[in-house]
């Protein structure tokens, strides 16, 4: 198992104030990892470190096994990792298949097969391509959005909070869609707040407290545990 | 260069031009540095102080040649707060229409209000007299000594209502309202949460700093004696002001005071490379440097000579998309970079 | 009163050319560019001085070496747009600059600009070719120069042209990318700062082009594109900032607004009625026609 990421010690957060105080993970090739915790423990602001959005004041990022701290995300996104943010991670003015070319910026090879590809996983979006972005439901743009991520063809995915203010029946979808995704072989980086879910979903699992790693373990041992069952999954 | 400024009677002229200045850019200060208004249209109110103020002063108009409205003949002291009196209504004004605007858009409809009113005072002749602008503006104590040392009389007085009109603001701004005001410049959004009616503050910053315009209008029409509508193109009547702001600090009223000092000397002494080099391209060549200095400024030190900012960022702990991004019209940012700005001898919190 | 219409029409394409700019850098920068208009009276004067040699094509006031001119004002005006804002705008934009900043720069750079106009070619009115045009004759009582069909055509042409950029090319996308949505575009791999150059290009090449065509219709004068300020950015803030078809109506609505009120107001208002009609706008609508809510 080779390990794609690898974040130690990170240290980050805005203005004067840290969010992170020293945060470490590791996402393993082809696994879905989730991290949950209580609001403010400082996962979006992790995945942001992770990505290159956020400055790391302390700690390093390896991808790969090589330092890749403080990259920025055009190079990540050039070393196949693609993040979609919580909100506003769709081009509103832009048709759904104007986003997914958008997608395929980086790498212009090959873009008709990897479309086709994306559509297979989607096919509710080859039905209507040229609908602006703007004018598509919640759970529509979440799709967007992860299929946009996709046409980079990444290694890893960093996704924020894909289920947030889904409906219940759209989050089943998503998480569905992330499964799929993953069993082409793309790693996962997953930070959620419907904790449950994310925890029958992934392989492992971190949570974060406090900006501080509090566990760590298999996905079906933490959805078990007794100490997580009483403070993240609401009984 | 310098020798002129020997020359009492020169240096008089010079410090009564800094200090009608140094009032406007008080004035702005309290629209911008301290409200965080976005005016852009100065000259209207540098105009329409002047004007009401020459009309308030002067006698009748006579026939052909002169077609005003007004012509009064009141004291100095009238036409003083009158002009005062016109741009806070003037203010009021526009104000309810545009104050609810995003900055940008505040700025661009202020543009727009001075041009207007430029247009409107240029070609109704019967309103100002039209591009034959107004003559003969009389002046206050004018019977008190001779002519030749008029000046130092009218220094004195222009001095004084600096004095009066400074020590007003900064008492106005150290006051309860004054702090309330800050907050809203600082974090709109967090103030008007506490409940404070936020239009209500501004509107009465807005018509204050209006008010204060009005006086130097007054105070720049007396002085000169003869005002057209080109008198206040937005070089002269806006840009100039805002410079002086921007140069001296913003947020700050002896940066204002000093700003006026620093760019009008340098205003002046360009001005009299006019009369050295015979080429009138040198008038040019001062709005070149003054558009160089500004830009320079802001790149260089945009917190101006005398203004101080404590940075602590205003975005601290608030969700990081607004971190990042500069968007227009969220809480308005202060001069330089989001910023608490402490002014040296201030103590304690708000 | 179709006369007027016409002019208005005429007047509306330059308008046009300068707001669909102004727009476009206000949309992906956020950033009002008080400097635009500047921008224009810095095209027409470098076609003023690249223009040579005399003739005509066909019943055009002027030869192939106004061809040649346009183009080289829209280069220079280009460039020199990127050129500025590599100096002044983006080290301010990488200080987060707050926006009052940033529309101070741009009004330092307008006067910069303007003075070495007036510095370059004096105050006086300039013309690019002498003599005056004869009109030709359409029903409605309408009389058009043939300068005027040719600035027109012009529009036209290349507001088509940034059309087909806009919605048919990778590149414009990526600009209508940036413009929703700049971190977005950015995460997503999109080169945000060539977006920037090229939108700084487009921009500033059609300010320029603007100002040739209203050097043609009327005269030079080194304050002719500070006067356009305030119609620019009313037609651009009617349509909505940031839609290139915005600022076509926009245009369309200032422009022939203004010909039309000279009809009951004197032409030195016309400024005025842009302003009015601003607004208006911000009054009802401040997102503008096609804008997108904050």
């Amino acid at each position: 198992m080779t390990v794609i990421l690898e974040a130690d010690g990170i240290v980050s957060g805005y203005g004067e104030v840290d969010i992170l105080h020293g945060v470490s993970l590791m996402v393993d090739e082809g696994e879905i990892v989730a991290v949950i915790g209580p609001n403010g423990a400082g996962k979006s602001t992790l995945l942001k470190s992770a990505f290159g959005l956020l400055k790391l004041r302390k700690g390093k990022l390896l991808l790969d096994g090589v330092d890749a701290t403080n990259l920025p995300p055009q190079k990540m996104v050039r070393n196949g990792v693609s993040y979609v943010p919580q909100s506003d991670n769709v081009f509103p003015s832009l048709t759904i298949v104007e986003n997914l070319e958008m997608g395929a910026f980086v790498s212009r090879g090959n873009y008709k097969q990897r479309l086709g590809e994306v559509y297979d996983l989607f096919p509710a979006l080859a039905e209507r391509p040229n609908v602006k972005a703007g004018k598509l439901s919640g759970g529509q743009r979440q799709m967007l959005a992860l299929a946009r991520a996709l046409m980079l063809q990444p290694r890893l995915l960093l996704l924020d909070e894909p289920t947030a203010s889904l409906s219940p029946r759209m989050v089943g979808d998503i998480l569905t869609k992330i499964r799929d995704i993953n069993r082409k072989g793309v790693a996962i980086l997953i930070v959620e707040q419907n904790a449950r879910e994310a925890l029958n979903l992934c392989h492992r699992g971190y949570v974060l407290v406090m900006g501080k790693n509090a566990m760590e373990d298999t996905g079906q041992n933490l959805l078990h545990s007794e100490e997580v069952g009483r403070l993240y999954l609401g009984g | 260069m310098i020798s002129d400024f020997l020359n009492p009677s020169y240096l008089a002229g010079f410090l009564t031009l800094v200090i009608i200045y140094s009032v406007f850019a008080i004035g702005l200060n309290v629209h911008w540095g301290y409200t965080g208004i976005f005016n852009f249209g100065v000259a209207g109110f540098f105009a329409v102080g002047a004007y009401t103020s020459a009309i308030i002063t002067k006698k009748p108009a006579t026939g052909d040649y002169m077609t005003y409205v007004g012509g009064l003949e009141l004291p100095f002291v009238v036409g003083l707060l009158g002009a005062g009196v016109a741009c806070a209504i003037l203010a009021f004004i526009i104000g309810i229409p545009t104050l609810r605007l995003r900055e940008d858009y505040l700025a661009i409809a202020s543009i727009g209000v001075a041009e207007t009113l430029r247009r409107v005072f240029i070609n109704e002749m019967g309103l100002v007299n039209g591009t034959r602008g107004m003559i003969g503006i009389p002046q206050p104590l004018h019977g008190l000594v001779d002519q030749a040392d008029y000046k130092y009389v009218y220094l004195a007085i222009a001095a004084a209502i600096l004095v009066i009109v400074y020590i007003a603001v900064e008492r106005v701004l150290r006051s309860p309202w004054g702090r309330v005001l800050r907050a809203i410049r600082e974090d709109e959004i967090t103030a008007a949460a506490s409940g404070k009616d936020i239009f209500a503050f501004k509107m009465q910053a807005f018509m204050l700093g209006a008010f204060i315009m009005g006086l130097g209008g007054a105070m720049y029409a007396s002085y000169v004696r003869a005002i057209t509508p080109d008198t206040f193109v937005p070089m002269f009547g806006t840009f100039l002001i805002w410079v002086m702001l921007i140069v001296g600090g913003s947020g700050n009223n002896k940066g204002a005071i000093l700003g006026a000092l620093a760019v009008w000397l340098i205003w002046d002494r360009t001005g009299a490379l006019v009369s050295d080099a015979q080429n009138p391209s040198i008038f040019y060549v001062r709005n070149l440097l003054i558009g160089v200095l500004v830009v320079a400024v802001l790149l260089l030190r945009p917190k101006g000579i005398w203004g101080e900012e404590k940075r602590v960022s205003i975005y601290a702990g608030k969700e990081p998309e607004r971190a990042r991004r500069k968007e227009p019209g969220e809480a308005s940012e202060p001069a330089g970079a989001a910023s608490v700005i402490e002014e040296p001898g201030e103590s304690g919190a708000p | 009163m179709a006369q007027l219409i016409v002019i208005g029409l005429i007047m509306s394409s330059i308008i046009a050319l300068g707001a669909i700019g102004l727009t476009l850098i206000y949309g992906i920068l956020k950033f009002a560019n008080f400097a635009h208009g500047d921008l224009m009276t810095v095209g027409a004067y470098i076609a003023f001085q690249t223009f040579v040699g005399g003739g005509h094509i066909g019943p055009l006031s002027f030869g192939y070496g106004m061809i040649l001119a346009i183009l080289a004002a829209m280069v220079v005006v280009g460039v020199v747009s990127v050129i500025i804002d590599r100096l002044v705008y983006r080290p301010l934009r990488r200080r987060n600059a707050g926006l009052v900043i940033l529309a101070m720069a741009s009004l330092g750079m307008a006067i910069i600009v303007r003075s070495l106009v007036y510095l370059g070619w004096g105050p006086d009115q300039r013309f690019y070719t002498p003599g005056l045009q004869y009109a030709h004759q359409f029903p409605l009582g309408i009389a058009l120069k043939p300068d005027q069909m040719f600035i027109g055509a012009a529009a036209i042409i290349s507001v088509v042209s940034v059309y087909l950029l806009l919605y048919r090319t990778t590149l414009g996308r990526a600009m209508r990318a940036t413009a929703d949505n700049m971190e977005l575009a950015r995460v997503t791999g999109i080169d945000t700062e060539r977006v920037v150059i090229a939108t700084w290009a487009i921009g500033g090449s059609l300010a320029g082009l603007a100002g040739v065509l209203l050097g043609i219709q009327s005269h030079l004068m080194p304050e002719m594109g500070f006067i356009f300020i305030l119609p620019l950015f009313a037609a651009s803030i009617l349509g909505g900032v940031g839609s290139p078809h915005g600022a076509l109506v926009g245009a369309l609505v200032v422009g022939i607004s203004q010909e039309v009120s000279t009809e009951w107001i004197s032409p030195a208002y016309k400024p005025a009625i842009a302003f009015i009609l601003l607004f208006a706008i911000l009054l009802v609508r401040p997102r503008g026609i096609f804008g997108v809510k904050d």
